[in-house]
């Protein structure tokens, strides 16, 4: 062998090492009452890597328990100890809030595959935050907006006591242009909704406009279908997802529901998701599984382009959103945030499952209500 | 407020009230005759929820699905006072606390591990289901009416038990002495499974009903535990008839504190303002409630007065 | 020496150790673990005085806890918005110092703890448990639902308060103040054990009767012992938020009282060092199972019941050999 083959050897192992590994911490819920959440985001995630056969990507995964300050010691672990470069996953904007603004304050970049709060678009925006799913308020907002478009003039409003629940009813009312027929904030985690229900019936409502994320929502659209009211009823994504819909069964069917994705949304990449994941889970895929997909996806991009090494060349390849959204178009506003149509679905049962069908478009190239709150532009 | 509404959400607090007596009923049996604090009650409720929910999707009988909830919940309350709870009623209350929440942990994580993260479905039957009119005009859902009677029934059938019965005049005789009761001959470890079974089947019962119009999931027994700790310390533990007084009275507050209180600040301040207050008022005010019993009178409505 | 005595003089200086090597072997994650334990275990000292030395069973430590932890982040969060801090007439700047912080958090936990103790004093045994978590339930609802400072959201600080002469940023410094104060809680807690107050709070939890007949009020006792126990609990709240550069509702969870009691009861109630014992054992056990199964938790749960059946008195008493008299 001679001593330059030698040193070409030499200088590719060096190679190999250098262009090594891309490390990224995912905190995300995995036990507990919310742990359906979590799991689908995980598994949206991981199924975009795996398609991608790329073996320079590390993906370590942590349980946060729903807990912030339990968030917060897997962050400080990742970041301390694993060096991650990129964290990811969080389900809950309590969470994100304990654990973001210290996590980019450190340098790391955060993709959020959920959680989105104000205050993270406004003035507490970063370079190093981009919010792969949509601002917080764009669900209700365009909630809002079927609202005029549906004709609804005196809607009641309701969402749970807790500071993503107020968010919700004022984004909900930046678009609606009509009357409120009443207003309640219901406690977090509250499970039986008689009271409201029979406050509902009391009044002289022509909708219902509700925020009950995950089991609330269960519980109150189960009770709502017995109750014998008949008003029709509006809402986020949140409680219409793939995960919980078959639990909450016929209560749902035919309520309209406002999501910037939706199962049967129709582009290439869409088509391939679902059946992919419908392959390699056997079941449906929900909104937190394709949020996780478009962030891997979106991750992946970036990485083509830039190394993770040059700060300043990664962020500019994230913002640039150069790959195939599952919702379709999809690019960032000056605040890293989504800029994307969202839709109204409507719940219907295929072949005894439950799941949405989209019916219209509630608002078109919808970015949000912060940007001139965010000084980053 | 329309009277009828008055009368609705009146309605509405008796039946969360009926249903908290389920739960509460086997909290506060097990307190008195065995003298242990069980923090695994809750658990007890939600596995009886997922069994119903499981009976249900293999029968499709909702009449099924309550006996395998209570017949369910019964045994696994049996099996877990043979193994782990009997070992206990000579300690303190400490340890009771610690291995009761090691339970806790153990059958939360245990259920996802056997049925999976996602919520299950379990639904009111086509016979219970829709509203049926009452006098002076209420539209009430014929399922919670079910429920209300479901709670008589149980509260008559238990006061029944305990005072007419063999078994109830041991569980009586285990409360107030329990070497006396030995002496006499009664297998006395038996009748301690039995009782922490029958408490068991109740809270099942109570998850299997309740489930149905709630969202079936992890984590769905612990707010009812604590609430089931509220109303037996306001009705003094170890009572029966203090634990269905003191279910309704939560029950009662719970309902109408939501309702009322924001419309009462709203008298005094913007509306906004009384929304949200009134909301963070309510939600704090069974614990309230509780305490200001407790102040009044330190060992709950009906419970033993201290020597 | 007895094997407690061993006990009592190695506990600390072995918590102390761990974080020393770990961070001379440049693995700052575990220094920050071993100051989490600290932290726990200072928390649980503070409950130790109520439940071991006066037999209170408080099942509502975390108000105090998330007292402490409201007070540090509210103060910070007024420094760091430069927006004083009105409390009628009064405009109370925010601070970022570690002492203020610490006192006004000790301040708030007492102040707190009096009424709630007057009130909870009034019931015993099984009562008591419950109306603490009464209270702690209170302060829960409260904190998610009052706006002002954050609701569920809770405080996000970014930067860790300051202490003179030190970067508390730096995980190993960090962990010297909290060891510190652990230290002297410790300290603390031994010299009210063998004080005339911790020796008549011995007798009153043991027989009242004779306390009253040698002319003092038990509940008198009582409630000092639930104050000084609620301060020190306050104060370990103040050091978890600037841990975790956060605070949230979730530090008055009931899950919470009942962890702190876990640490109590797994090292060993009323033992000098069953509370360090116990929350390190329990922060390593949440570390360790963490990594090797998405159920972690039923192998926890497992594993305290084993505790409770097996080694009664806790791991002080399994390595003393004998259970507390």
């Amino acid at each position: 062998m001679t001593k330059t083959t030698i040193a070409a050897l030499a200088l590719a192992a060096l190679a190999g090492t250098a262009t090594a590994q891309t490390k990224v911490g995912m905190i995300t819920t995995l036990s507990g009452g919310g742990a359906s959440l979590g799991v689908d985001t995980r598994d949206g995630f991981m199924l975009a890597i795996e398609q991608s056969g790329r073996d320079d990507v590390d993906v370590v995964i942590e349980d946060d328990e729903r807990a912030p300050d339990r968030a917060v010691q897997i962050a400080d672990r990742m970041i301390q100890s694993e060096r991650v470069d990129v964290l990811t996953g969080i389900v809950w904007s309590n969470l994100a809030m304990a654990v973001v603004p210290s996590a980019t304050a450190q340098g790391k970049v955060y993709l959020s595959t959920n959680a989105a709060p104000a205050q993270l678009a406004g003035r507490m925006c970063h370079p190093n935050y981009f919010a792969v799913s949509y601002q917080n308020d764009n669900l209700h907002e365009a909630a809002g907006a079927w609202a005029n478009q549906a004709g609804y003039s005196d809607t009641f409003v309701m969402a749970p006591n807790y500071p993503a629940g107020r968010d919700g009813l004022t984004g909900f009312k930046r678009f609606y242009e009509g009357e409120l027929a009443g207003e309640i904030y219901t406690d977090l985690g509250q499970t039986d909704y008689a009271a409201e229900i029979a406050e509902i019936r009391a009044s002289d409502a022509d909708s219902v406009f509700f925020f009950l994320p995950g089991g609330m929502g269960i519980s109150f659209l189960k009770q709502y279908s017995d109750a014998g009211v008949d008003l029709p009823l509006v809402g986020p994504a949140f409680s219409f997802d793939q995960g919980i819909l078959q639990a909450t069964g016929e209560a749902a069917l035919g309520v309209r529901n406002t999501s910037q994705w939706s199962p049967d949304l129709d582009n290439p990449a869409n088509r391939d998701f679902v059946a992919a994941f419908e392959e390699a889970h056997g079941r449906l895929p929900s909104l937190y599984a394709a949020q996780g997909y478009d962030t891997a996806n979106l991750l992946l991009s970036a990485l083509d382009r830039a190394e993770v090494s040059d700060a300043e060349a990664f962020r500019a390849a994230l913002a640039e959103a150069d790959f195939d959204s599952v919702r379709g178009d999809f690019s960032f506003a000056s605040n890293q945030h989504p800029i994307q149509d969202i839709y109204v679905r409507e719940v219907v049962e295929e072949d005894g499952v439950f799941t949405n069908r989209i019916v219209g478009t509630a608002l078109e190239d919808r970015a949000n209500a912060y940007l001139d709150a965010c000084d980053m532009q | 407020m329309s009277a009828a509404l008055i009368a609705e959400q009146i309605l509405n607090g008796l039946q969360s009230g009926m249903m908290l007596f389920l739960m509460a009923a086997g909290l506060t049996l097990v307190f008195g005759v065995m003298g242990l604090i069980n923090l695994a009650h809750g658990s007890l409720y939600m596995v009886g929820a997922f069994l119903a929910a499981s009976a249900a999707a293999a029968t499709g009988s909702f009449l099924v699905a309550l006996a395998a909830a209570m017949a369910g919940a019964a045994l696994a309350g049996a099996v877990v006072e043979r193994v782990v709870i009997r070992r206990l009623y000579d300690r303190d209350h400490l340890d009771q606390v610690l291995a009761t929440f090691a339970l806790i942990l153990i059958f939360s994580e245990g259920t996802r591990w056997v049925f999976g993260s996602f919520p299950l479905y379990l639904d009111v039957p086509d016979w219970l289901s829709g509203p049926v009119e009452l006098p002076g005009g209420i539209l009430y859902p014929r399922y919670r009416l079910a429920l209300i009677g479901a709670g008589l029934a149980a509260a008559a059938g238990l006061g029944l038990l305990v005072t007419r019965t063999r078994l109830g005049m041991r569980i009586r005789a285990g409360k107030d002495d329990r070497e006396m009761i030995a002496a006499l001959g009664v297998d006395i470890g038996r009748l301690y499974t039995l009782v922490f079974a029958l408490g068991a089947g109740l809270a099942g019962l109570a998850g299997a009903l309740v489930g149905t119009i709630r969202s079936v999931q992890v984590g769905m027994g612990e707010p009812v535990l604590i609430l089931a700790f509220v109303t037996i310390v306001i009705g003094g533990i170890g009572s029966i008839r203090g634990a269905l007084v003191g279910a309704l009275l939560v029950g009662l507050t719970d309902t109408l504190g939501g309702i009322l209180l924001p419309r009462a600040l709203a008298l005094v301040t913007d509306p906004a303002t009384a929304r949200t207050t009134g909301a963070a008022l309510a939600s704090m005010a069974i614990y309230a409630l509780m305490a200001g019993i407790l102040v009044w009178r330190p060992t709950g409505l009906y419970g033993a007065r201290p020597a | 020496m007895t094997a407690e005595r061993w006990l009592n003089a190695l506990v600390l200086p072995a918590l102390g150790l761990v974080a020393l090597a770990a961070h001379l072997g440049d693995a700052p994650f575990t220094v920050t673990l071993a100051t989490r334990a600290a932290i726990f275990a200072l928390a649980a000292v503070g409950l130790n005085v109520a439940l071991g030395m006066g037999g209170l069973v408080s099942l509502g430590h975390a108000a105090f806890f998330g007292l402490g932890g409201y007070a540090m982040g509210i103060l910070a969060w007024h420094a760091q918005t430069y927006q004083p801090l009105q409390i009628g007439p009064l405009a109370i700047a925010g601070t970022t110092s570690m002492p203020v912080v610490w006192l006004v958090a000790i301040a708030a936990s007492a102040l707190a703890a009096v009424p709630i103790g007057l009130l909870a004093l009034r019931t015993a045994g099984v009562y008591f448990i419950m109306i603490t978590l009464a209270f702690g339930q209170m302060f829960y609802f409260f904190a998610i639902s009052w706006p002002a400072y954050g609701g569920e959201d809770g405080l996000s600080i970014y930067v860790r308060n300051g202490f003179p002469g030190l970067n508390t940023l730096v995980p190993i410094q960090f962990f010297g103040l909290v060891f510190g104060l652990l230290c002297g809680a410790c300290a603390l807690a031994a010299f009210l054990r063998r004080s005339p107050f911790g020796l008549a709070l011995n007798a009153a939890r043991q027989s009242p009767e004779r306390v009253r007949a040698a002319g003092i009020e038990p509940d008198r006792l009582r409630l000092a012992a639930f104050v000084v126990s609620a301060a020190i609990t306050g104060l370990a709240g103040a050091l978890f938020a600037d841990l975790n550069r956060f605070v949230s509702p979730a530090m008055f969870s009931w899950q919470l009282s009942g962890e702190i009691m876990v640490f109590v009861i797994l090292g060993g109630v009323g033992r000098l060092m069953g509370p360090v014992l116990g929350a390190a054992l329990f922060v390593a056990m949440e570390h360790v199972l963490g990594g090797i199964s998405p159920y972690w938790h039923v192998f926890l749960g497992l594993v305290l019941l084993a505790v409770v059946l097996f080694a009664r008195g806790g791991i002080a008493a399994l390595l003393t050999g004998r259970a507390h008299g």
